[in-house]
């Protein structure tokens, strides 16, 4: 049943993708509090502690879409998402 | 009521009364074959598991930031100064870490058509008993969550001038929920996945105007977060940075509440309804666009302290209700016809997330109770009807729950929902990669953990409130107490007690694991298979029998 190639890909294939998804604990930096609870700098009158968390969106979105990217090459193919459930079979 | 009111209502009966059509017609989008029309769950329930990228987001980001947030972050940050920002780290932390955990829900509930995480419970450990506790605490930690929508809706329409005492008051809130119930109840996910598009568009038009024209009325941020200072100043409590006692409790509490999120049911209800695997991939990556606006809206708590805004004393218990800081504020400070068309966004975006939890409630009530012990020979077709059924009893009892008892105690009890769902992460979560955890192991935990939690919630007062139980979630170490022991002294430092609660949780489903397999208790049978959790839609995988079944 199982004859999907993406899971024939050697191991080391998985293991560089296992690298990738060690980015996904990045965006965790922002619960270390002492790292930015501070007034100082400001950044047009918005105290660091603020700024510094708004900072960390980016930063999240962008180790989410390289974890993605990085997960494409593997996961079969790319026109997957366009199948269209029910009509196919 | 104020000839500004009365525009502000006109605009919100009206984009009120466009979103009800919407819902009734949603029956019709993207229908599957005529014949299996809203007669299964997968289509009732689960919008036909046929969501693409786009619907998902809108669907996800209308689900997870309702209308209480809306409102209740910011009265948070107006009342209390930074701990209320930990909304904003809760979800930046929240979509990388959950990504790898969905994908593998998403692909072994696609293959064995699982429509609830106590149904995938269920199939891992063949254990009714664990899948019974996952749904019990999902429905549980649900309700108070959809009683606080209405708390949300009714912060608005009291706004609006609809302030009134007793039932009259309420009757607003109950024919908003009624028509609610109503479209619900025909076009199950397909109403609030298109209504939320309306709702977040609305929502983000608004709180981009916001956030542009309120700091540049008052001056810009700086003048914005020193009148801040100043009232937290004044106040002496709160303030605009964390202090040493409660920089634990913050980040415990958006760490806790990240891994909480995807647990809750109508989270993955939402995840469930994605068409394949890219969908879920992609939502992830886009759902922080949602953050930014949160963030923003959080910091309107300030701007409320610098254009002096009072919240509005509620005509139903006679107090100040903080929760309409931010209805209040729009109110003031922009044009009515503004005002209306913001506080149908509020209103829409109650309606939206109420929806899709009672949707995932009645799923949880169908599969996992009514047939597993009810009735065990329940078709496709008497499922989608029990499910229907089963969410107008749902949002009966969030009503109920609004008109008979004081709204506070949904708070109280939102408050204890996060830290209860927070106990099936050993069962869900880590179920997803390993069964080592023993069966016997997740149900002690289970227990355990939700016993320690609830002690502890209960034994934390709330001063402003006047309660002397359940008065919040931040805990002092020094009250937590192993055997009589106390590890910590008696630290002030706090901490979040659905953290604590996790890590009893765990050392308990750990220690009881490594006890039965010492006497080789066997841990029952594993109808999952190893390629399932990577499973593609329309890939081979999910021509299992079950699979086909679901998709049929």
């Amino acid at each position: 049943m199982s004859t999907s190639p993406r899971r024939t890909h050697p191991s080391g294939g998985r293991r560089r993708r296992g690298m990738w998804n060690l980015l996904l604990l990045v965006p965790l930096f922002t619960l270390i509090t002492p790292i930015f609870n501070y007034d100082q700098p400001r950044l047009g009158g918005m105290p660091f502690f603020y700024w510094f968390q708004f900072v960390g969106i980016p930063v999240g979105v962008l180790c989410t879409v390289v974890v993605y990217r990085a997960s494409r090459g593997s996961a079969g193919p790319r026109d997957v998402d366009a199948l269209e459930e029910g009509t196919r079979r | 009521m104020t000839p500004s009111q009365v525009t502000e209502l006109a605009i919100f009966i009206a984009l009120f009364a466009a979103v009800t059509v919407v819902g009734f017609v949603a029956v019709r989008w993207r229908a599957g074959s005529a014949g299996s029309r809203m007669d299964h769950l997968d289509e009732w329930g689960l919008g036909g598991r046929r969501f693409g990228s786009w619907i998902s987001w809108f669907l996800l980001g209308g689900d997870l930031y309702t209308a209480y947030t809306f409102v209740a972050v910011p009265a948070l940050l107006f009342a209390s100064g930074a701990l209320g920002f930990f909304a904003l780290p809760y979800t930046v932390v929240t979509y990388p870490l959950v990504l790898l955990p969905l994908l593998r829900l998403w692909s072994v509930s696609r293959v064995n058509g699982y429509v609830t995480p106590a149904d995938f419970v269920r199939g891992r450990y063949g254990s009714p008993t664990m899948a019974l506790l996952v749904a019990v605490t999902g429905i549980v930690a649900t309700m108070p969550y959809i009683a606080l929508q209405l708390a949300g809706l009714e912060a608005v329409l009291r706004t609006m001038g609809l302030n009134g005492s007793g039932l009259v008051g309420h009757l607003p809130l109950i024919v908003a929920f009624v028509i609610l119930a109503a479209y619900t109840y025909q076009s199950g996910l397909r109403a609030p996945a298109l209504i939320a598009f309306v709702k977040d568009i609305l929502i983000y038009g608004v709180i981009l105007v916001a956030i542009i024209y309120l700091p540049a009325k008052l001056g810009g941020f700086g003048p914005i977060f020193h009148a801040a200072d100043t009232k937290f100043t004044a106040a002496r409590s709160g303030g605009l940075l964390l202090t040493g006692t409660n920089q634990l409790q913050y980040a415990t509490l958006a760490f806790g509440s990240a891994l909480a999120l995807f647990l809750y049911p109508h989270s993955i209800t939402g995840v469930l309804a994605s068409r394949g695997r890219e969908v879920v991939k992609r939502t992830m990556a886009a759902l922080p666009a949602y953050s930014l606006m949160l963030g923003f809206l959080a910091l309107l708590g300030y701007v409320a302290v610098a254009a002096h805004t009072k919240p509005i004393v509620n005509g139903a218990t006679g107090k100040a209700d903080s929760n309409t800081i931010v209805p209040a504020l729009f109110s003031s400070q922009f044009p009515s016809w503004f005002a209306g068309i913001a506080f149908a966004a509020i209103g829409i975006g109650a309606l939206v997330p109420a929806a899709i939890m009672s949707i995932a409630a009645a799923n949880l009530w169908t599969r996992n109770i009514y047939k597993e012990y009810l009735r065990r020979d329940a078709d496709d077709r008497s499922q989608a009807r029990q499910a229907k059924l089963a969410s107008l009893v749902v949002k009966l009892g969030a009503v109920a729950f609004i008109v008979l008892i004081n709204p506070q105690y949904a708070i109280d009890l939102q408050l204890i929902g996060g830290v209860i769902i927070l106990q099936t992460l050993p069962a869900v979560v880590i179920a997803l990669y390993t069964r080592w955890l023993h069966i016997g192991g997740l149900i002690t935990g289970w227990t355990a953990g939700q016993a320690y939690g609830l002690a502890l919630l209960y034994q934390i007062p709330n001063p402003a409130a006047g309660s002397k139980h359940f008065g919040g979630s931040a805990l002092a170490l020094g009250k937590i107490s192993v055997f009589g022991a106390h590890p910590f002294g008696g630290s002030p430092v706090q901490i979040y007690v659905g953290f604590v609660a996790l890590v009893v949780n765990l050392g308990v489903a750990v220690v009881v694991t490594l006890l039965l397999r010492a006497v080789r208790v066997p841990i029952g049978a594993d109808a999952t298979r190893v390629a399932d959790y990577h499973a593609e839609a329309g890939f081979p995988d999910t021509a299992s029998p079950a699979g086909v079944l679901a998709q049929a």
